[in-house]
Order: C-alpha cells, then structure tokens, then sequence
C-alpha cells in the first residue's frame, strides 16, 4: 500500500503544532499500525528528519498505552481494540491517513502525539483503592459473591486506563475511566470499607484536573477498546449521589 | 454541601431534577391544551380552572424557577465542557454511531426551545395576565362568566396574514421540544443514577414515546385550528 500521512507535530508541550504531511510507500496491509508508524520513522531518520513521538508498550491491547486519535476517531476505524491491535487492511491503498493526539484539557502534550496521562494516576490516588488488612491469608469461601456480581466487577475492572473515552467524548469527560474504577470496587465487599469517601474524593479530583462533565452521549462507550458499558456511569452517579445524602 | 453543588455530578443533579419536573410540566400543559379539540367551551373552562387553582397558582413561581435554574446550569456546564477539550481541537472527527444528533445538540435544542418559550408567552400569557386583550372578553359557558381564551389562541393561527407563521413556528417550537426530550428524559433518570443495562433501554423507549407524545400532541393544535377553526 502508498499511503500520505497527515500527522501531528509539536516540539514540546508549550511550542505551538502544526501537521506535516509524509508519504509512505510499500505498507503491507497485515502490518499494524504501529508497525507501519516504525518503518515511517526509519524512513524519516534516513532523511534526517526527527522521528515522530508516539506511546506504545506491549503491542498487544492489555497496557493501555497507546493512543492516537486516527482518522477521527480514537483508536482508529474499528471497534473493541487499541491502536496496536489495528492493522493496515483496514485503510485502502492511496488514502490519506489523519493521526493526532488525544486533545483534551486533563492530558496535555508532552511532544507530536504523545499526551501526559498523569491525571488518571491522580485520580486513582484520590479514592482507587481499599484497604488491606494484616494478618493471615483470609479463607477464600468466607466472602461469598456471586457470579453476575463478580462479572459485573470484572468487566469494569478491563479498563486499561487508554483515554480513549476522555478524548472521543465531546466534552472531555473522564467519567468512564472513573466510573470504572469506583465500579469494580463499590461492587465488591473488600471496597466497602471506603465506600463513602471514594466516589466523591475521585471526582472531586477529576474535576480538577480539567474534564468536561458528561453528557450522557454515550459516544465513550463506542470507542473503549474493552467495550465497557455506561451503565457503570449511572453507578458511579448514585455512588456519588448516595454519599452526599448520607453526610 | 458546598463541594456538591460545585462538583460535575452535583450541577447534573439540578439539570436532571429541574429537566423531570418540566417533563411533569410538560404532561400538565399538553393534557389542558388538548381540551381545545373539544371545542371552545371545552378550552375555556379548562383555561379558567388553570388561571384560577390554587395550586396552578403557587406552582407558577416554582415553574419560573425550575426553568431558571435548568438554563443557568445548562449555560454553566456548557462552558466548562467547551473549555475541556483545550485550544487545538481535531482535525478530523468521526462521529460514532451510537450517539444521537439530539445528545450532541442539547444546548442548541434548549436554545431553540427557550426562544420559542419567549415568543409563547408573549402571544398568550403575557396578554391574558398583564396587557389584556378585547379577543379576550368574557363569555358565558355553563352559567359561568369567564375570558375567551379560546377566541385568542384560535385568532393567533388563523390569522389572514401571519396564521401560517405562527402555526409553523409553533410545530417547529414542538418539533425541536420533542428532540431535546429523546436525550434529556433517560439522561435524567441515568444522571440521577437510576439505571443499568436494563433500565437505560427502559428509560430509552418511553422517553422516545414521551418526546413522540409531547411534540405530536402540542404540533396538533395550530394544524387543528387551521383545517377546522
């Protein structure tokens, strides 16, 4: 495949952006993504042009670290997987192929297409977790959950942390990364401990950081590489709801 | 109370509470209009009922206020939510199948809406409490002197000149009221947190039927009035 790259370039985090246009020729259409953004900047390096900046880690959709918002959409044009688990037969040969950043006020740029994702950390460290007690090995059959319980928190707990629900989200809301998160423990007996203190100090923080609020498009729900529902939202709300009423 | 009020999810909260209890509004409004099919006697003793109840009366002010309150919070968090996608925005967006061209466009709707709302009530309840009007002299329905309510609503959509504008605008009013209502009615009930799976699907029909009620019931006057009146 002959491909044109319309790809975002910034310096730094305060230098101002623009695209740049690239041509790669001769992509096979199983390369991956990522493996194709490799062989762009060798190609680039031979020019002794400045490799493009992008984050990438296990290259097999479970680290979350990958991102790009790729031909308008986050993750590119598939659903339920990350950047690195989309291949090249997906686009069509001579096509010109749009890759930028995530875009939102929670995950600033740190250079071309790489975001800080530090306000995900921050919001984990407000409330996203439970207290350990010491003492032995408690007996695994003395806290009885169920199956449809214990799935529920599974499935909120898939979450990788990508940011792909913040920057598809027209308003840039985090509330599904959060909803997980306050999700997967509110669902189980050992997160109760904290119950009452987790949903509001987590969106309190999230708040901060620079989110939008949501709007219940459910446009997050789309583009999540692991399919999680917004039904965790509306926990999340009545965590959150309850805890007020409580005080 | 204070972190509440000023947090995401406590804004939503009023947007959610004041948005069901115009919904409870809404149903009131239709349900007296719709005595106007019935012919004028019909309409004006419903219209004297609502002017002079009581409890319509107190529930006036609380109406302004829920208004008030959902637009001043809508115009809040619609600021905060331009703001958080930061100052380069993208290039190129697709948009995902799953949301509506409704939830995208609240604020819009809303607008659209609220300058209908400005235009109503100067046509009809400006004139009926303040101004006054001579379409509006007293008539005698079942040995009860009451306002002809009836003769100035029919006269605003039947008129030589400008009936056919006003009845567009009006079914246009109801049309973009009938498109908010298909994302705010189960945005509500999931801000309010009183949804899952199940319910959001729940919460979905009926407030496609609400929103397909409210918008057909009230489009129906004007075209009443101008086929029949």
């Amino acid at each position: 495949m002959d491909l044109k790259l319309k790809i975002w370039r910034q310096k730094d985090a305060k230098a101002k952006g623009q695209f740049e246009l690239y041509s790669l020729n001769n992509i096979t259409k199983d390369s991956s993504f990522l493996e194709m953004m490799d062989v762009l900047n060798e190609q680039l390096l031979s020019q002794g042009i400045e490799p493009v900046a992008f984050d990438h880690d296990c290259r097999e959709g479970i680290c979350g670290m990958c991102s790009l918002f790729i031909n308008g959409r986050a993750h590119g044009p598939d659903t339920e997987i990350t950047t690195c688990q989309l291949h090249m037969r997906k686009f069509k040969d001579g096509e010109t192929i749009t890759v930028e950043p995530w875009r939102s006020n929670g995950f600033p740029i740190i250079k071309d297409l790489m975001v800080d994702r530090t306000a995900y950390d921050k919001i984990l460290q407000a409330g996203g977790y439970v207290s350990v007690n010491t003492g032995g090995v408690p007996d695994a059959n003395a806290i009885p959950i169920s199956k449809e319980v214990a799935d529920e928190a599974m499935d909120a707990a898939t979450c990788i942390g990508c940011g792909a629900c913040v920057a598809t989200c027209k308003n840039s809301s985090a509330m599904l990364f959060v909803s997980n998160k306050v999700s997967q423990l509110a669902l189980l007996p050992q997160g109760k401990a904290e119950a009452s203190r987790r949903a509001k100090a987590m969106v309190s923080k999230m708040d901060e950081l620079g989110f939008g609020n949501c709007t219940n498009t459910g446009a997050c729900e789309v583009e999540c590489p692991k399919g999680i529902s917004i039904s965790h939202i509306a926990r999340l709300n009545r965590e959150f709801l309850m805890a007020t009423a409580k005080e | 109370m204070s972190g509440f009020l000023s947090s995401s999810i406590g804004k939503k909260f009023f947007m959610s509470i004041t948005g069901l209890f115009l919904v409870v509004f809404l149903l009131v409004h239709l349900t007296a209009n719709l005595a106007l099919l019935f012919g004028p006697n019909a309409f004006n003793i419903v219209s004297h009922f609502m002017g002079t109840n009581p409890l319509i009366q107190i529930m006036q002010p609380i109406l302004a206020a829920g208004f008030i309150v959902h637009i001043i919070y809508a115009t809040f968090l619609t600021l905060q939510n331009q703001k958080a996608r930061g100052n380069d925005g993208y290039a190129k967006v697709v948009n995902s199948h799953q949301s509506s061209w409704a939830s995208k466009n609240m604020y819009i709707l809303g607008s659209l809406v609220l300058t209908f709302l400005v235009l109503h009530i100067l046509n009809f309840f400006w004139k009926i409490k303040v101004t006054g009007s001579p379409l509006l002299a007293e008539v005698e329905v079942n040995g009860e002197a009451m306002e002809n309510a009836y003769a100035l609503v029919a006269a605003l959509f039947t008129d030589q000149k400008l009936g056919l504008v006003y009845s567009l605008v009006y079914i246009f009013g109801a049309i973009a009221l009938a498109f908010h209502l298909t994302h705010g009615f189960w945005s509500a009930f999931q801000t309010l947190g009183m949804s899952n799976d199940i319910w959001r699907k729940r919460w979905t029909v009926l407030g496609y039927l609400f929103a397909f009620a409210v918008g057909g019931g009230f489009a129906i006057i004007p075209l009443f009035l101008m086929l029949f009146a």
